[in-house]
């Protein structure tokens, strides 16, 4: 399988917070990894350094083998990224069918728009509630609106930050099997995630980050039973 | 052809539908036959209230569905004014060079904004920021032009004359055999009509069209907008330049309507007066900004002649009242509310499809 984003000798600092130090990343075409980390570990400011929210420190960034790290955000995200924020980042004074539409129009055009914002809808079972504003859907739903946005894109490549933050135990089990969909459709998945139930539903292979370094990679299997992991963040749980 | 008609009706626009239509056909109908049935005193008004029209509808796109407050839309005003002013005056009314004027009156707003626009957005400068940035271009145009009273501040034959203001710029004129078309009293009413209507249908299908829709997603969430592929700076400029254009648009006609203009067209009370007509009608939408621009402008002008030296601080209150009580706009509150009722009252004449049990 080839690399479908590489980061190589990766550093951001702000101020003396080294928040990311050295991150040395290759994902997979087709894979689903998942991110785990303590608070602070820099998972967050990885994404954003992956999309040009924020300019490296050092390192380079490549992605289906071109060298991004100077690529502006939104040209990066043309060439097939997209993101769902850690926070919620949806049109909240928008219809749920209008947050869809800004997303897809990019792409799409006329029926074909039409049919893909049908099928959108059915992905995150909000067809009831198209009319509806976003800011009055409950946080879960704006979190499956959020989702269905970035994957309006088709991207290559698909990060998820926290996706499951806030949800319910049915809603986070909903969203993995959402996930996996995504994932056996083809669709290249990182996701930051602290709800080991979640990433024991999806992940098939796990990166610990710590103060801005990977602390380790694998099998999730082989990293619960790494005492180290279990010492700086899973004992927590 | 049919896609553009339904671009006009929504939905980032308030008012749809063969009603709605049918009463904008009759507004505008009724307006262009009234010269035959008014005094001229009141034509001009008529004329004065919608040379406005187009600075608020501009601010309206940059503020109310772009997200971005600009406080200088008098700086483009002026500009526009003052350009018109001093070609006006140098090439006359001969052949077409007034409009050559209007036109260049145009561009060199459009220059100015895309100038500005780029070292702000492309610079970072975001929120409030903006408002600062722009507030002070107008204000610094207002102090360079009311320093130029004194002869050597002369362009050709045109003399800038500080805060006295140019004056006697010629009328749109256009030639016609021996007595060309002079766009003065009637005909310029309906030229400045004619105006209003083509830029707001114009901007009814600009803001529903899918450039409007990543404009209100930018508005919304411009970090959104960005990851969904968007360059978000590049439609931030290009909406601040359209309304800029418009701005000077006002500009040019208000300096042809009195044949006049001054530097405290673009001073620090001219510069509030637009977000005050817009904020008050409701931004987000641009039949309220006009509807509100009109009625605000008439009630000004009300103000002013019965006496009230205090017009202004009237226009201050409304605004208070209006952020306080109305924050979306007085005008989209009404409609909504109107809306929200119409919609009860369906849902509560409905057939019941819901049966209680009896006793």
């Amino acid at each position: 399988m080839a690399t479908i984003l590489q980061t190589r000798g990766l550093k951001k600092f702000f101020g003396g917070l080294r928040a990311i130090n050295g991150v040395d990343l290759a994902i997979e075409e087709g894979e689903l990894r998942c991110l785990i980390g303590p608070n602070g570990a820099g998972k967050s400011t990885l994404f954003k350094l992956i999309l040009g929210s924020y300019p490296p420190s050092a390192g380079v960034i490549l992605f289906k083998g071109d060298d991004i790290t100077t690529l502006q955000p939104h040209l990066r995200v043309q060439r097939g990224m997209s993101i769902k924020f850690q926070v919620p980042g949806i049109f909240l004074a928008l219809p749920v069918e209008q947050n869809l539409r800004i997303a897809l129009q990019r792409a799409h055009r006329g029926p074909a728009l039409d049919q893909a914002l049908e099928r959108l809808l059915e992905l995150i079972e909000l067809g009831q509630q198209r009319g509806e504003l976003a800011a009055n859907l409950s946080h879960g739903q704006q979190q499956w609106l959020e989702i269905a946005m970035a994957v309006a894109l088709q991207p290559a490549i698909l990060l998820l930050d926290e996706p499951t933050a806030g949800m319910s135990p049915e809603e986070t089990f909903k969203t993995g099997e959402l996930v996996k969909k995504l994932n056996a459709s083809g669709m290249t998945i990182v996701v930051i995630e602290h709800d080991m139930a979640f990433v024991r539903q999806i992940a098939k292979r796990v990166t610990v980050l710590h103060f801005g370094q990977v602390f380790d990679d694998g099998s999730l299997d082989k990293i619960v039973r790494n005492e180290d992991v279990v010492r700086i963040y899973l004992g927590k749980v | 052809m049919r896609r553009w008609l339904t671009l006009v009706d929504g939905p980032q626009t308030l008012g749809h539908g063969v009603a709605f239509w049918l009463a904008f056909c009759a507004i505008v109908l009724g307006a262009a036959v009234l010269p035959a049935f008014v005094d001229a005193f009141l034509i001009t008004n008529l004329t004065y209230f919608m040379v406005w029209v187009f600075m608020a509808l501009g601010l309206s796109l940059i503020w109310g569905y772009a997200g971005i407050l600009s406080f200088g839309q008098t700086a483009f005003f002026g500009l526009a004014g003052y350009t018109y002013g001093v070609i006006g005056l140098n090439l006359g009314d001969a052949g077409l060079w007034t409009w050559f004027a209007l036109l260049i009156s145009l561009v060199l707003p459009a220059m100015l904004a895309l100038v500005v626009g780029y070292f702000m957005f492309y610079g970072g400068v975001r929120d409030v920021f903006v408002g600062i940035v722009t507030l002070s271009i107008t204000l610094v145009f207002e102090t360079f032009m009311a320093q130029t009273a004194g002869p050597e501040w002369t362009i050709g034959t045109a003399r800038l004359n500080g805060f006295n203001g140019m004056s006697n710029m010629p009328p749109l004129t256009f030639p016609w055999g021996d007595s060309p078309l002079v766009f003065d009293g009637p005909p310029f009413f309906w030229l400045v009509l004619a105006l209003v209507v083509l830029v707001y249908v114009g901007l009814r299908i600009l803001v529903n069209s899918r450039f409007g829709n990543v404009l209100v997603g930018i508005r919304e969430n411009p970090d959104r907008a960005e990851m969904l592929g968007y360059n978000v700076r590049l439609y931030q400029l290009a909406v601040f330049v359209i309304g800029s254009v418009l701005a000077g648009m006002s500009g040019v006609l208000y300096t042809l309507w009195g044949s006049y203009i001054t530097p405290s067209s673009m001073g620090l009370t001219a510069a509030a007066l637009p977000i005050i007509w817009v904020a008050a009608g409701g931004r987000k939408d641009i039949t309220a900004t006009l509807l509100a621009t009109v009625f605000l402008t008439w009630l000004s002008q009300q103000l002013a002649v019965k006496g009230n030296q205090y017009a202004l601080i009237w226009m201050g209150a409304i605004l208070l009242v209006v952020v306080m009580f109305a924050p979306e706009g007085l005008f989209v509150t009404v409609w909504q509310k109107l809306r929200d009722r119409r919609r009860m009252r369906r849902v509560a004449t409905a057939p019941e499809t819901v049966s209680f049990p009896s006793g």
